[in-house]
């Protein structure tokens, strides 16, 4: 490929031969099944393990976007998947991978063939395995980076291939990583959480956290160890997933994850549990060698920036001239660490639309203007949009008027309509009740930019069950979809975040039904608006005045 | 009757098992008993002058048999079910904390496609069905020949974190 990439780990011929395999053994773990000589129980934790799911109407086959860290290449790739196995169009998910809901199994060995051609595989997207590692969206552009995560995410990835030792754990494992002072990773719901820090002289250490997590118990990652040296990485990840192999509970589903284990032990019990494993195991063989580090971090090398100034008065004029673009610029683009460029967020949540869903040709037109305007690498993000990490201020409207063209221009990035949302009924064989629709509903509601803009920051979140797929716990409001006596219902909570400011959102009021969610909504909205102190987001205004405040507003009851 | 394999072929198996409830008096020659039967005969078996393995169930992890590893000079891990990962932890402990330098076999329900994993874990052995495919069993060890992460298998190292594995699967 002679275009450029930027910022990307570049597959070299063991990682290409590994992938071969893999697809390889897949292929024939299929005729296995097939012949009979694999049950289909047998089967089920394979075909999770190679990203395929059967869901309600059809199987889904689960991509893998390592830390949400795409080549344009691949995004055609992807889209030209879509196109000749689907329905013309892909799911972007909050694990920052990408879904097809509608294969079909006889194509799923052509398809992770296609995938392979392009460095890209389903490997570990589900399954009781190590997951997909994500990260931070504006890693190595935003201004607020100390330590570039994509080189720490990428090694914990290799680590966790196909690990012997940990491919059937309890239960799922997720780790996430950030290495900015604002943490975009969601860090403290995750399995595992990593803040990679600066710690004086060049060196690099990590202050980890374990046990977060949402579906029913949900729980807020705790502090395990502080300042950990970059050289015990490995074997302190080591260490604790083996301790959790072995103690994590096996007995029941929905206690099988480590946020039960570190409740049920407590998390000083637990630490000294794994202090004592790592110091068994942290000798030369687990220490993570620099020269391996330097190498990984010669990937993600920053592109080759222009020598800009600060102000682009290119940029200034369109701003002064048009209100719309200044909008978009304001909400979708964020600092960057480089004099003269932005990082850009694509909404993939226009009014009324699926949240995360891109057609084809969407994703065709988003890869040439990664070419075009961001050194042809992009990410995907755990809220269901894209990012174009480096774009120049000059270029901004060009690639503004650009979306425009493909519907890819929506001003709501972090706002309202900016709603994640779980497959839910409309897909997902686990549901009880719809997401998808509702959230179409409510980004309709909300679509007038200028309110929007007004209401400001304000993150939805929905589940279609308990298992919380949408994180509505961490949702400023979240929305969780039940089945009370076959009949789809939903409890509304506020306050909630994923952010540094980590919190479970609390229960506002009664449950309601499917009708009544948009204009609970409303209200709730409604009462942020006249309740807010200048400067207040919805989540502020929550925390000052507590939940009492918002259902007196919302529902006319004190009770 | 089940089959013994080790690096991919179809080995003499010697050990003869015994079962918990099987009479006091136990066999001639390599014998295999169970936790229980050890922790409650432990003098007898102790006594005897030939070779002794023990069984440990996937919920029974090498710290408790750590003190007595001396005695045993082969431990089979049992998965009841192949999705119970903990034997490949309790495999791993055994060598590489504990030191276990004999043979450590894997009982119970297995695939094939788990083969590299019990290697690269420390086992040397696994119990088939008479049934199994040993095609299956025999290709396992050579499907996927790059690593990502140090294991216990020979294994040759790449640049990065990889390495070589060894189709030979010892
Ligand atoms: S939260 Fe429930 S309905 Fe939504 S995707 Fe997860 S399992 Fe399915």
């Amino acid at each position: 490929m002679s275009h450029l990439q930027a910022g990307h780990y570049q597959y070299d011929e063991i990682d290409r031969r590994f992938l071969t395999e893999r697809v390889e053994q897949f292929r024939r773990q299929v005729e296995r099944r097939i012949a009979g000589e694999l049950s289909e129980a047998e089967f089920r934790p394979i075909r999770l393990m190679n990203g395929l799911y059967l869901q309600l109407h059809a199987y889904m086959l689960r991509v893998a976007v390592p830390y949400g860290v795409l080549s344009s290449a691949q995004l055609r790739q992807l889209a030209s998947i879509g196109r000749q196995y689907d329905r013309g169009y892909g799911h972007f998910t909050t694990r920052q991978n990408l879904q097809f809901n509608w294969i079909k199994l006889v194509d799923v060995p052509a398809i992770l063939n296609d995938l392979a051609k392009v460095d890209m595989h389903a490997i570990q997207t589900s399954g009781n395995c190590i997951r997909n590692v994500t990260t931070d969206q504006f890693a190595g552009a935003a201004a607020d980076e100390v330590v570039d995560p994509r080189v720490y995410a990428e090694i914990i990835r290799q680590w966790s291939t196909l690990h012997p030792e940990f491919t059937f754990l309890p239960r799922k494992f997720k780790i996430a990583i950030t290495g900015a002072t604002t943490d975009r990773a969601a860090i403290a719901i995750h399995d595992v959480g990593i803040r990679a820090r600066a710690l004086g002289q060049g060196a690099v250490g990590f202050d980890i956290f374990v046990g977060g997590g949402l579906g029913r118990s949900p729980f807020l990652a705790k502090s395990l160890r502080a300042e950990l040296p970059q050289a015990d990485l490995l074997a302190y990840l080591e260490a604790i997933l083996r301790i959790y192999n072995q103690y994590g509970r096996r007995d029941n589903i929905y206690k099988a994850r480590i946020k039960i284990l570190v409740h049920e032990v407590g998390i000083d019990a637990l630490r000294e549990q794994i202090d004592a494993e790592f110091e068994r195991i942290r000798g030369p063989k687990y220490r993570l060698d620099p020269e391996i580090v330097e190498s990984i971090r010669a990937h993600f090398a920053s592109p080759p920036f222009e020598d800009l100034p600060a102000k682009s008065p290119a940029f200034e004029a369109a701003l002064a001239r048009d209100a719309v673009f200044a909008r978009w610029a304001e909400i979708n683009t964020v600092a960057h660490r480089q004099a003269g460029y932005a990082a850009v967020t694509i909404s993939l949540k226009p009014p009324g639309g699926i949240p995360g869903d891109a057609t084809s040709d969407q994703m065709d037109a988003v890869a040439d203007l990664a070419e075009r305007f961001s050194f042809g690498e992009l990410r995907v993000t755990h809220e269901q949009n894209l990012v174009l990490a480096h774009v120049r201020r000059d270029d901004l409207r060009a690639l503004w008027q650009e979306l425009g063209k493909h519907g890819l221009d929506t001003a709501n990035a972090g706002l309202i309509g900016d709603i994640i949302a779980c497959p839910g009924l409309d897909y997902c064989a686990l549901a009880s009740a719809r997401s998808i629709s509702l959230a179409q509903q409510i980004s309709a509601r909300f679509a007038d930019p200028e309110q929007q803009h007004l209401i400001g920051e304000l993150k939805i979140k929905m589940s279609g069950c308990i298992n919380a797929c949408g994180h509505h716990h961490v949702g400023h409001i979240g929305v969780l979809g039940v089945d009370k006596h076959g009949v789809e219902t939903y409890q509304i909570t506020v306050g909630g975040s994923a952010a540094d400011d980590a919190v479970l959102g609390a229960v506002v009021g009664p449950a309601v039904g499917y009708d009544e969610v948009v204009a609970k909504i409303g209200r709730l909205v409604d009462a942020y608006l006249e309740l807010r102190a200048p400067g207040e987001r919805f989540v502020d205004t929550v925390a000052r005045l507590g939940v009492k405040a918002f259902r007196e507003k919302a529902y006319g009851t004190a009770a | 009757m089940a089959l013994l394999l080790k690096d991919g072929a179809v080995a003499e198996d010697a050990w003869v098992v015994v079962g918990d409830d099987d009479a006091a008096a136990v066999p001639e020659g390599a014998v295999i008993v169970s936790l229980d039967r050890w922790r409650r005969d432990r003098a007898a078996l102790s006594a005897r002058n030939t070779a002794l393995g023990i069984r440990l169930k996937s919920s029974q992890l090498a710290a408790e048999i750590a003190a007595d590893l001396d005695r045993f000079t082969l431990v089979v891990l049992d998965f009841p079910v192949f999705r119970d990962g903990r034997p490949f932890s309790t495999a791993r402990e055994l060598r590489e904390h504990h030191g276990f330098t004999g043979e450590i076999r894997a009982s119970g329900h297995v695939l094939p496609d788990q083969y590299q994993f019990l290697v690269r874990t420390g086992f040397n052995t696994v119990v088939v069905g008479e049934g199994a495919n040993l095609a299956s069993w025999r290709h396992a060890l050579s499907e996927i020949s790059v690593a990502y992460q140090a294991a216990l298998s020979a294994e040759q190292p790449l640049s990065n974190l990889r390495r070589r594995l060894d189709p030979s699967g010892s």
